[in-house]
C-alpha cells in the first residue's frame, strides 16, 4: 500500500464532510487541521484504512490572546513501513474552544493515548469524552489550576494551594 | 483518588473450593529499592497473584516545559539532562536536533560535528543499558553483574568528563554544532574503551545469558504481544524485545545514521528476557556504529558558520567589539527561528524520544512538549504484572527500564 496524501484527505474528506480544514507543509512535516467533532472517527479510519498503527504523541498547545479557537490538541501518529523510507509521519490538529474545553478520546483507538489525554486534562483543563479513567496523573487530585495554560499565574501561591495546606492554614488562625 | 485501605469489602469467590478470598492492597513505593526513583504502584492481591496494578506517578514533577517558556531555546539545554539523567548527552542531543531542524540548518552543520555527536550518542546508549542490565540484575539479586556494569560506565564517564567536564549532566552539543572542539586525546580514549568493553561484554553475557536462576526469573514474565505493544505506543527495547523491528535511526534517520552499517537487533518472545537480549545486543551494535564514526572522523570545523545563530569564538569575543555584542545579544535575547511548529524524534536508549517545538518567531519557545519514552512504555505495567506474581512486578520494572526523572519531567 503506497502512501498518497492527497487520496488520504480526499478519503477522509468524502466520508466526513469538511474534515480536513487546512494542510500545512513546513519544515518536511505535513499538518492536517481536522474538525474537532470527527476527530476519533478519523483516528479511527487513519488506524484501520490507512494503516497509522502507532500514536506516536498527543499534546495540546494553548493560544491565549494569540488566536481563537483557544486550544489545539495535537497528535502524531506513524506508520511503520516495511523499508526506514516507507515510514510516515502526519500531525493531525484540532481546535478545541476556550470556555469548557472538551474533545473525543481517542483510547479507544489507540489505548497508549490514556496516559497522554490524562496529562493534557491534568496540564491543559481540556476533558477527553470517553475516556476511561480521566484523573490528574502529575499533579497532585487536589490540586485546582492547570499549570500548561497560558493564564496560570507563576506567582501566584494562594491559587496553587493544595486542600490540605488551606486546611493547615485554618487549624493555625 | 484510589482509596488507601488495607482489605478491599469486595470478595471473590472461588469456584472450585468454595471458598471466599478477599483481595489486599498493597502500596509499593513510592520508596522502593526497585522502583529506581519516586513510583508507587498499587497493587490488589489475591494471595500472591497480583489482579490489579495501578501505577501513580509525578511525585518528581519539576515542571520542565513550562519553565522552558519563559528562557530561550539555548538556556534549555541544561534541563534536558536532568529528565533522563541516564543518558544525558542523548537528550542533549535530541534537543539540539529539534532546534536546528526548527531553524531549518540541519544541512550546514559540518561533518565533524555529527560525526563526533554519533559517537557521544552511542556511548549514551551503551552507558543507559550498562544502567538498565545492571539495576535489573541487582534487583533480581545478581550483585556481580551490577558491578560489572558499573566499573564499564565509570570509564564512559571518564570520556564524557574530558570531553565537557561533567560527568553527568552534560549539557554539551550547542546549536549549530560543538562548543569546543573534541580534545587530543578522545580518540584515544574512545579507541581504548572500544578495546576493553567487549571483554566486560561477553563477562556480563556468560553470567546472565544461560543463567538457569536469571532465565528463571526472566523468561515468560512481564509479557506484552507485538499487537498491544503497538497499540501501547512502547517504543525502544520494550517494543523490539516483542518482535517489532521499529528503530528511528533507521525509520527517520538523523545525523547521518542511514550511511552507518549496523543491525536493529529483535527478540520475539515480548518477555523480560527478550528486552535483556535486546539490550545487550543494542550495546554491540552501538561499539559497531562508533568504530565507524571514529574512523570517519574527519578534521574541520566543528560548528556551523552562521553568525546569528552560534556564538563568536571566545578569543574574538574577547578581542574584537563586533563579536562582544554579537555574544551579548545571542545569550540575552538567544536567536530567533521563523514561527512555526516542528517534531523531531531520536532513539533514546529507553526508546523515541521526541521533542515538539513550536515558535511564535520569538527567541523563547512557544511551546515545548517532551515524549519521553519511559512514560509511555510506563502505561504496560498494568498488563504485564496482570496475573502474575509480586515478585515478578520487580522483574517488570527492571525490565522496562524507565527512569522517573523522564516520567515526571
Amino acid at each position: 500500500m503506497s502512501f498518497d496524501l492527497s487520496s488520504l484527505t480526499d478519503s477522509l474528506n468524502t466520508e466526513f464532510p469538511g474534515a480536513v480544514k487546512t494542510i500545512i507543509e513546513y519544515r518536511g512535516e505535513t499538518t492536517l487541521v481536522v474538525l474537532k467533532e470527527k476527530v476519533s472517527e478519523i483516528c479511527r479510519s487513519l488506524k484501520d484504512d490507512f494503516g497509522f498503527t502507532f500514536l506516536a504523541d498527543l499534546t495540546a498547545v494553548d493560544y491565549l490572546e494569540v488566536k481563537t479557537p483557544r486550544y489545539e490538541v495535537v497528535y502524531h501518529v506513524h506508520r511503520f513501513g516495511p523499508e526506514f523510507d516507507e515510514n510516515i509521519r502526519i500531525r493531525l490538529k484540532a481546535e478545541v474552544e476556550g470556555k469548557e474545553p472538551t474533545i473525543d478520546s481517542v483510547t479507544p483507538v489507540w489505548s497508549g493515548a490514556d496516559w497522554l489525554e490524562r496529562e493534557v486534562y491534568d496540564m491543559f483543563g481540556i476533558e477527553f469524552t470517553g475516556h476511561p479513567d480521566l484523573r490528574r496523573i502529575l499533579m497532585p487530585d487536589d490540586y485546582e489550576p492547570f499549570p500548561l495554560r497560558k493564564d496560570f499565574d507563576v506567582r501566584n501561591r494562594e491559587a496553587s494551594k493544595r486542600s490540605f495546606e488551606k486546611e493547615l492554614e485554618r487549624g493555625t488562625e | 483518588m484510589e482509596r488507601v485501605e488495607f482489605i478491599s469489602e469486595e470478595s471473590v469467590l472461588d469456584t472450585e473450593t468454595g471458598a471466599r478470598t478477599e483481595t489486599m492492597m498493597l502500596n509499593m513505593g513510592p520508596q522502593h529499592p526497585a522502583t529506581h526513583g519516586v513510583l508507587r504502584v498499587v497493587l490488589h492481591l489475591d494471595g500472591e497473584v497480583v489482579v490489579k496494578a495501578i501505577p501513580h506517578i509525578g511525585y518528581l514533577h519539576r515542571g520542565i516545559e513550562k519553565l522552558c517558556e519563559h528562557i530561550t531555546y539555548q538556556m534549555c539545554l541544561p534541563y534536558t539532562d536532568r529528565m533522563d539523567y541516564l543518558a544525558s548527552i542523548c537528550n542533549n542531543i535530541g534537543f539540539i536536533l529539534s532546534v536546528e531542524k526548527l531553524l531549518g540548518i540541519e544541512d550546514e552543520i559540518p561533518e565533524r560535528a555529527k560525526t563526533a555527536e554519533v559517537i557521544l550518542f552511542e556511548l549514551g546508549r551503551i552507558e543507559s543499558h550498562l544502567v538498565g542490565i545492571g539495576t535489573n540484575a541487582l534487583d533480581l539479586g545478581a550483585m556481580s553483574a551490577f558491578l560489572y556494569c558499573f566499573k564499564e560506565r565509570e570509564r564512559i564517564y571518564d570520556i564524557l568528563e574530558t570531553v565537557c567536564g561533567a560527568r553527568l549532566t552534560t549539557s554539551y552539543p550547542r546549536v549549530g554544532g560543538l562548543p569546543l572542539d573534541l580534545p587530543d586525546d578522545f580518540e584515544e580514549k574512545v579507541r581504548n574503551f572500544l578495546r576493553i568493553f567487549p571483554k566486560t561484554l561477553t563477562e556480563v553475557d556468560k553470567l546472565l545469558t544461560r543463567n538457569r536462576i536469571w532465565i528463571e526469573r526472566t523468561k515468560g514474565i512481564a509479557f506484552i504481544s507485538a499487537e498491544d505493544a503497538i497499540d501501547l505506543g512502547l517504543t525502544g527495547p520494550a517494543l523490539r524485545g516483542s518482535g517489532v523491528p521499529y528503530d528511528v535511526r533507521k525509520a527517520m534517520p538523523y545525523l547521518g545514521y542511514e550511511n552507518y552499517d549496523f543491525e536493529v537487533p529483535v527478540a520475539t518472545d515480548g518477555d523480560a528476557y527478550s528486552r535483556f537480549l535486546c539490550r545487550l545486543e543494542e550495546m554491540n551494535q552501538s561499539l559497531k556504529i562508533i568504530e565507524q564514526a571514529l574512523d570517519n572522523l574527519p578534521d574541520g570545523p566543528y560548528a556551523a558558520d552562521l553568525p546569528d545563530v552560534v556564538l563568536p569564538k571566545k578569543e574574538l569575543t574577547y578581542t574584537k567589539m563586533e563579536s562582544l555584542i554579537r555574544h551579548f545579544v545571542l545569550v540575552y535575547e538567544g536567536f530567533k527561528p521563523p514561527a512555526g511548529e516542528v517534531q523531531h524524534a531520536v532513539e533514546n536508549p529507553k526508546g523515541e524520544l521526541s521533542y515538539y517545538l513550536v515558535s511564535d518567531g520569538s527567541g523563547k519557545p512557544y511551546r515545548m512538549r517532551v515524549r519521553g519514552p519511559s512514560f509511555v512504555n510506563m502505561q504496560a505495567l498494568p498488563q504485564m504484572v496482570k496475573g502474575s506474581l509480586v515478585a515478578d512486578v520487580i522483574a517488570a520494572i527492571g525490565s522496562l527500564d524507565i527512569v522517573l526523572g523522564e516520567i515526571d519531567r
